[in-house]
């Protein structure tokens, strides 16, 4: 007897730390419980209840001095019907999907070229591209806001040169809120297309060049479909935030260009009517919804 | 140079005197001329890393001569890009496009030069038949086995009716006995459909197998070019005795030349006589060069034992339908001899146990003289 308690001293003195970690060996549901627990609960904490309060909101009325007052009433979601405000959405969605296909039409050379340099540069250039997030985002609209002005640098610089008689306007238009939509996403349209083009085994361009196909066929029928993973993938992360976008509009548009998030801001701070910033942020989010879905139909008919 | 097979078909492609220089400086392919034939299975064969790929890729249009010229069909290749040379190539890894159907993948070559739609799918649909792949039309690349997707390599490339088909190792992801089986496939493939095959290997049995014609290559150099019997039988330099099939070297000198047969002393002095194709002077420095299945081996204590070289053997290895005896003839030299088994026993006849003082032999005509 004494033997068999020593060769099995665990039955003995098991500690509860030997307890629990059987228990999550044995129980599956216990380890993915305390696996994804702390992210579940910080997502449930963080962005589920405010959304929820919000959601709630969208449907309230407004009260005496910017309170809310609660009353279920769906008038927030058809105010929205108004052309000034679906004038906003149709602005907002226009300039994204400019600026995605802007950065589209820049970051996929710049992206084929980077996955195409030699080995020992590619990390290098990929570094470049990261390196204006280094710089806080609104320290480099301001900068961006330095060059437009009208007795900023390029219009200094054309003044000088003679091109233009009086400065052209650059700040405060669609123009410059593109401009800086282009500017601070197009990094995360490069980044995933690097990532398809680098996997792109290229002995497939050669086997089309040898089939027949010149460089254009190449490109539309071989390279794009087989990178369209990475396409769609930067279209989305620049589409979402930049339809959702509200320091760039707010700087480089100077309130002459009103995007969605302009708006909600404004209703939330300004004009202090919660419960139709709320609709409008329900509006953006039904916006961002369709765009993931859009991109996932897309994926899953073109499976590669 | 040369082969038996006579010149009287046309050439369809030639290389002269075809260099290249890759921009790292290293010389890929030098100075290599080559004439290869209508309808002939060429093959280029050497180790890796000895220009073979970049030959192809050259005649493929997807690299450019440094020097020299490519010509197919007797015209002057030049910069002349990959889509407008009447040649298609079979890649290594298949390089089948994976977003398109098998339908698709052997279409394409057809919609790229703008064929008629109903001529595409009657095409397409013979060229599967060929491969033996007819019903195979909707599946995706990566729902077929390694020797499917080899065959839809194929057919890709056949559909467009080139006039000559360049092979880069094209069964080197199989394996063994599918390989086998696809040397085969694609001999009797190419003598039914005639076209001039180009094949890149670095299997001498492979090239052995399928080929008309054999150019050996080594370190960007073409040493031999002929017949699979002559590359085999009359190796022309020690690297090719080598890379094909074994070989025994011995080095010796020329002690007496008595017309078309030398008289080489070999391994301490010992007289082997050799038949020569050129004219040797006597004291030069040469390699005897023997294949094991050529050497006869003999016990001594026999009767009537006699031989050119005398040993003792020092390992037995029994290999099922040969025995491989390797004899040391001197402290320096070993002969290796391939032995077949009796036929008429069961057990393979006897073997010769390990010590046996032994007598090598072979007739003149067996043994080769290469100067390097």
């Amino acid at each position: 007897m004494a033997i068999v308690e020593r060769i099995r001293p665990s039955e003995r003195s098991r500690s509860w730390r030997e307890r629990l970690g059987d228990a999550i060996r044995q129980h599956e549901g216990l380890r993915a419980l305390l696996l994804a627990g702390p992210g579940g609960l910080w997502l449930l904490l963080f962005f589920l209840l405010p959304t929820a309060i919000v959601f709630a909101y969208s449907f309230a009325r407004r009260g005496p001095y910017g309170t809310v007052s609660w009353a279920f009433t769906l008038e927030n979601y058809v105010r929205f019907f108004d052309w000034l405000y679906i004038r906003v959405f149709l602005v907002s969605v226009w300039l994204a999907l400019l600026t995605t296909v802007i950065c589209l039409l820049i970051g996929y050379p710049f992206a084929f070229v980077i996955a195409r340099s030699p080995r020992r540069w590619r990390n290098a250039l990929l570094v470049l591209v990261l390196i204006p997030f280094w710089t806080n985002f609104l320290v480099r609209t301001y900068a961006i806001m330095l060059l437009l002005r009208s007795d900023g640098l390029i219009n200094n610089a054309l003044q000088w040169l003679g091109l233009i008689d009086r400065p052209l306007t650059m700040l405060f238009t669609p123009f410059a809120v593109v401009l800086g939509l282009v500017y601070g996403y197009l990094p995360f349209m490069i980044l995933p297309i690097y990532a398809s083009i680098e996997k792109f085994d290229f002995t497939l361009v050669e086997a089309a060049q040898d089939l027949g196909a010149d460089t254009w066929q190449v490109f539309w029928r071989v390279l794009l479909p087989l990178t369209l993973p990475g396409v769609l993938a930067g279209s989305i992360l620049v589409f979402i935030p930049s339809v959702g976008a509200f320091v760039t509009p707010d700087l480089l548009g100077g309130g002459k260009v009103v995007m969605i998030a302009n708006l909600i801001n404004q209703q939330f701070l300004t004009v202090r009517h919660w419960p139709f910033g709320s609709a409008v942020s329900f509006v953006l989010m039904a916006i961002v919804l369709a765009a993931t879905m859009l991109y996932f139909r897309i994926g899953e008919t073109r499976r590669i | 140079m040369g082969g038996f097979a006579p010149l009287d078909r046309p050439i369809d492609v030639e290389l002269i005197d075809v260099t290249k220089v890759f921009d790292s400086g290293v010389v890929a392919v030098d100075r290599v001329t080559l004439q290869i034939q209508q309808g002939e299975f060429f093959s280029l064969l050497g180790p890796s890393g000895c220009g073979k790929t970049t030959t192809l890729r050259m005649i493929a249009g997807f690299e450019h001569p440094t020097a020299g010229e490519v010509r197919i069909e007797g015209r002057p290749m030049g910069h002349t890009p990959p889509f407008r040379r009447n040649v298609n190539t079979v890649f290594q890894n298949y390089a089948l496009f994976p977003h398109m159907t098998v339908f698709e993948n052997v279409a394409f070559g057809l919609r790229m030069k703008r064929v008629p739609r109903d001529e595409i799918s009657r095409r397409v649909r013979e060229a599967l038949q060929l491969v033996r792949l007819s019903g195979f039309e909707e599946r995706y690349p990566r729902q077929l086995s390694g020797g499917q997707q080899q065959r839809v390599a194929l057919a890709r490339a056949l559909v467009n009716r080139p006039r000559v088909l360049l092979l880069d190792e094209p069964l080197g992801a199989l394996d063994l006995k599918l390989r086998k089986e696809m040397q085969l496939e694609l001999k009797h493939l190419q003598m039914t459909v005639g076209i001039t095959f180009i094949y890149v290997t670095h299997d001498q049995e492979e090239a052995l197998t399928m080929s008309d014609r054999i150019a050996v290559m080594n370190a960007g150099r073409v040493l031999q070019v002929g017949t699979p019997i002559e590359i085999y039988e009359r190796p022309t330099s020690r690297f090719v005795a080598d890379f094909i099939g074994e070989t025994n070297f011995l080095s010796g000198r020329v002690d007496d030349v008595e017309r078309d047969t030398a008289t080489v002393l070999v391994a301490g002095n010992r007289p082997v006589r050799v038949r020569i194709d050129e004219p040797l002077s006597v004291g030069s420095e040469v390699t005897v060069a023997v294949r094991p299945e050529k050497v006869q081996i003999v016990p001594l204590e026999a009767p009537g034992a006699d031989g050119l070289l005398r040993g003792r053997v020092e390992e037995v290895i029994y290999i099922g339908t040969d025995t491989f005896y390797v004899v040391r003839i001197d402290e320096t030299t070993t002969v290796r001899v391939r032995s077949q088994n009796d036929r008429n026993r069961l057990d393979g006849g006897q073997l010769l146990p390990i010590g046996t003082a032994v007598a090598l032999s072979w007739a003149p005509d067996a043994a080769r003289v290469l100067l390097d």
